[in-house]
C-alpha cells in the first residue's frame, strides 16, 4: 500500500516536471550548448562551419575596434539604466501612493505601451524624429526652428529609444519594492525630527533599494543586446554588443564569431546576476 | 504642587469626509501626568493622538503645545515623540541605530549620541543588543527599542498608541508596569491610547474616556469607577447593572425611581419628577435581603453562584426575565430557593441622566413594563 502511494507520487511529479523539464532542455539548454560549440568552431572559405577546436574567435574578439564597441555599449547601458531609475522612481513612487482607480490607470500607462511590438513603436519614433517627420514639421510650423533638426543617428536617439522600451521593467520591481514600503515608517522618521530629505535619504532609499537594484539588472542587460534601437534610431553609429552578434550571423556570414561574442554577452550577464546575488539581491524579482 | 498645562486640545473637530470622528474635543494635560484615552475602536482617541503629533490636522480648533499653537507645526518641529502600535523600528537599521536616529538628525555630537544609547538602553533593560536587528528582536523587545528611540529626545510629551496591543498578556502586565516605573522616573507626560479598561485604571493618573468622537469624562481612575458621568462610562468600565426608569418622587436628595421591576431609590441632585434615569449599580455593591427593604421593590430568584477564588459571582433573575450579577465574598453565599429583595446602599448607586438622543429608546423600554 505505502509502496504504491509512493509509487504514485513518483510519477505525479514526474508528469508534473518532465514537461517542463523537455521544454527547459529543446527550448533552453540544447541551444545554449549548441551556440558553445559553435563558439569554438571555424569556418572554410565559403564561410560555412567547420568542426574544429579553435580559440581563433575569442582571440579575435580583443580586436581594438570590438572592444570600442564593448565600452560604448556599456555606456549606452549605462545611461539608459540611470535615466530609467531618474524618471522611473518619481512615477513608481507616485503609482504605488496613488489610490484605487487612479492607480490602475497609471499602471496601465506603463502596460499599454508594452502590448505593441517593441520594433513597431521604434520605427514610429523613427518616423516621428526623422528629418521630414512630424516633430520637425511641428517646429518649423511653429517657428520655434527655421531648419530641420538631426534627431536620429547619435548615441542620444539610441539611449532615449532603450528607455522608452525598457522602462517598464524598471517600473515594476520599483513598485514593487515602494508599495512594501511601510508608511508608519516615514511617520516615525519624521516623528524623530527628520525633514523630507533625510527621510528620504536615511529610509525611503535604503529600503527600496532592491528595487533600484533588480530594476537596474533587469534594464541593463537588455541595453546590452537591444541591437534593433541602435540600429533604427542610431544609425550605426551607436552599435551595441547587440550589433556586432546580429552582423556575425546576417551580413558577416560568420557564426562562430557570433556565437562567440554571444557567449561574452550571456558572460556578462551571469558575472551582473551573480553580483546582484551577492549583493544580497531578490532572485525572485528578476523572475528566476 | 503646582500644575502646568502641558497640552491643551481647545473645541477640535476632525472630519474625514462625511466622517465626523472628533467631535468638540476640549481637554487639559497637565506636566508630568499619565493620561489614558480610553475608548473603543473607532471612538476617535488615536486620531486625537495622531493630531497631537502632528500627523493628522484638526479640521477646527486648535491644539496648544507649552502654551504654543502647533498647527503649523510638521511633526519634526513638534517636541512631542510617539510610540508606534506596530512599533515602526526601521527595519534596515540595528538597535543602536534606531535608538540614535533622532539625535543624529539634530546634529548631536557621536560620543554623546553613543553615550546617551547606551544609557538608553540600560534605562530599558536592553543593554547588549544594540548591535541586533529588529528582525531578531522578540515582540517585547521591540517595543522596549520603541520606546527608547521616542524618549531619547527627551520628548515634553510621550504619546503611545495601543503601545502593548501586539503583546500577550502575561508581558503586557510586566511592561505595564515597566512603562508606569520609566514614566515616573524620568517625570515625562504620557499620553497613552488604550481600549484595554483594565490597562487604563491600573497604570492612569487620569482617564479620559471617549464614545463616538465624543469626550465623555475625563477623571482620575476611581473616580470613572465610582462615579461614571454617563452611561457609556459606567458600562464600558468595569461591570455593572443598569436600571432605566422614570423619576417618580424627590425627598431631598433621595430620588425614587419606578424601573421595570418595581421601585428603587438613590442620591441624586438637580433632577426633576418624571425624569428619565439611568441607575448603575456595580456587582459587589448590590445588595439582596430575605425580607422586603424599605424603599425597594425588586424582587429576584437566584439562577446561579460561581466560586472565582476568593469572590462568589453569583446571577440573580428579575420577573421580567433580566438578568442581575451580584459578587460576594466566599462564605457569604446566596440562598439557592425562595425571593430575595435587591436593594443598595444610598452612596453605591449612581443616577445618570438619559442623553437626549437615546431618549425615545428609554420610553420603549419603560413602556414594557
Amino acid at each position: 500500500m505505502v509502496m504504491k502511494t509512493k509509487k504514485g507520487a513518483a510519477i505525479s511529479i514526474a508528469t508534473m516536471v518532465s514537461p517542463v523539464t523537455l521544454w527547459m532542455a529543446f527550448f533552453i539548454a540544447i541551444p545554449l550548448l549548441y551556440v558553445a560549440v559553435m563558439s569554438f568552431c571555424g569556418t572554410d572559405e565559403n564561410y560555412n562551419v567547420v568542426f574544429r577546436l579553435t580559440l581563433e574567435n575569442y582571440r579575435r574578439l580583443l580586436d581594438p575596434s570590438y572592444l570600442q564597441i564593448y565600452m560604448q555599449s556599456i555606456l549606452i547601458a549605462f545611461l539608459t539604466t540611470a535615466f530609467c531609475i531618474l524618471l522611473g522612481y518619481p512615477f513608481a513612487f507616485l503609482i504605488a501612493r496613488t489610490k484605487s482607480r487612479k492607480k490602475a490607470l497609471l499602471y496601465m500607462l506603463v502596460i499599454i505601451p508594452f502590448w505593441t511590438n517593441s520594433l513597431i513603436r521604434i520605427y514610429g519614433w523613427r518616423t516621428f524624429l526623422s528629418a521630414s517627420g512630424m516633430l520637425n514639421t511641428l517646429l518649423m510650423k511653429l517657428n520655434l526652428i527655421d531648419t530641420q533638426i538631426d534627431f536620429l543617428y547619435n548615441i542620444g536617439t539610441t539611449v532615449f529609444g532603450m528607455v522608452y522600451c525598457l522602462f517598464p521593467f524598471m517600473i515594476l520591481p520599483l513598485y514593487t519594492a515602494i508599495e512594501k514600503l511601510d508608511i508608519n515608517l516615514l511617520e516615525a522618521s519624521s516623528d524623530l525630527g527628520a525633514r523630507g530629505a533625510s527621510t528620504f535619504f536615511h529610509i525611503i532609499l535604503p529600503l527600496t533599494a532592491s528595487g533600484i537594484f533588480s530594476g537596474s539588472i533587469m534594464v541593463f542587460i537588455p541595453a546590452l543586446g537591444y541591437f534593433f534601437v541602435a540600429d533604427i534610431l542610431g544609425g550605426g553609429n551607436s552599435d551595441v554588443i547587440g550589433n556586432l552578434i546580429e552582423r556575425q550571423f546576417q551580413s558577416g556570414n560568420n557564426w562562430p564569431l557570433g556565437a562567440a561574442l554571444s557567449m561574452i554577452l550571456i558572460g556578462i550577464t551571469l558575472l551582473l546576476v551573480k553580483l546582484y546575488q551577492k549583493c544580497g539581491g531578490d532572485m525572485e524579482s528578476l523572475g528566476v | 504642587m503646582e500644575k502646568t498645562k502641558i497640552v491643551e486640545i481647545r473645541n477640535v473637530n476632525k472630519l474625514y469626509d462625511e466622517n465626523h470622528v472628533v467631535k468638540d474635543l476640549s481637554l487639559d494635560v497637565y506636566a508630568g501626568e499619565f493620561l489614558t484615552l480610553l475608548g473603543s475602536s473607532g471612538c476617535g482617541k488615536t486620531t486625537t493622538l495622531r493630531m497631537i503629533a502632528g500627523f493628522e490636522q484638526p479640521t477646527d480648533g486648535l491644539i496648544l503645545v507649552e502654551g504654543e499653537n502647533v498647527a503649523d507645526k510638521e511633526p519634526y518641529e513638534r517636541n512631542v515623540n510617539t510610540v508606534f502600535q506596530s512599533y515602526a523600528l526601521f527595519p534596515h537599521m540595528t538597535v543602536f541605530d534606531n535608538i540614535a536616529y533622532g539625535l543624529k538628525m539634530k546634529r548631536v555630537k557621536k560620543k554623546e549620541i553613543h553615550d546617551r544609547v547606551m544609557e538608553m538602553l540600560e534605562l530599558v533593560q536592553l543593554g547588549g543588543f544594540e548591535k541586533r536587528y529588529p528582525s531578531q528582536l522578540s515582540g517585547g523587545q521591540k517595543q522596549r527599542v520603541a520606546i527608547a528611540r521616542a524618549l531619547i529626545n527627551n520628548p515634553k510629551v510621550l504619546l503611545l498608541d495601543e503601545p502593548l496591543g501586539a503583546l500577550d498578556l502575561k508581558l503586557r502586565k510586566q511592561m505595564q508596569l515597566e512603562l508606569k516605573r520609566l514614566q515616573k522616573k524620568l517625570n515625562i507626560t504620557f499620553i497613552y491610547v488604550t481600549h484595554d479598561q483594565e490597562e487604563a485604571l491600573s497604570m492612569s493618573d487620569r482617564i479620559a474616556v471617549m464614545h463616538g468622537g465624543v469626550l465623555e469624562q475625563v477623571a482620575v481612575p476611581l473616580e470613572i469607577y465610582e462615579s461614571p458621568a454617563s452611561k457609556f462610562v459606567a458600562t464600558f468600565i468595569g461591570e455593572t447593572n443598569l436600571f432605566e426608569g422614570r423619576v417618580v418622587k424627590i425627598e431631598g436628595n433621595s430620588v425614587s425611581v419606578m424601573v421595570e421591576s418595581g421601585m428603587v431609590t438613590a442620591l441624586g441632585e438637580g433632577f426633576s419628577e418624571g425624569e428619565l434615569v439611568s441607575i448603575s449599580v456595580r456587582p459587589e455593591r448590590m445588595n439582596y435581603s430575605v425580607t422586603p427593604v424599605e424603599g425597594f421593590t425588586i424582587e429576584a430568584k437566584v439562577r446561579e453562584q460561581v466560586y472565582v477564588g476568593s469572590v462568589i459571582k453569583a446571577i440573580v433573575e428579575l420577573g421580567n426575565g433580566n438578568e442581575v450579577k451580584l459578587e460576594r465574598l466566599a462564605g457569604q453565599a446566596l440562598p439557592m430557593d425562595g425571593t430575595v429583595y435587591l436593594y443598595w446602599g444610598e452612596n453605591d448607586a449612581k443616577l445618570l441622566r438619559t442623553p437626549d438622543n437615546e431618549f425615545f429608546q428609554a420610553v420603549e423600554n419603560i413602556q414594557m413594563c
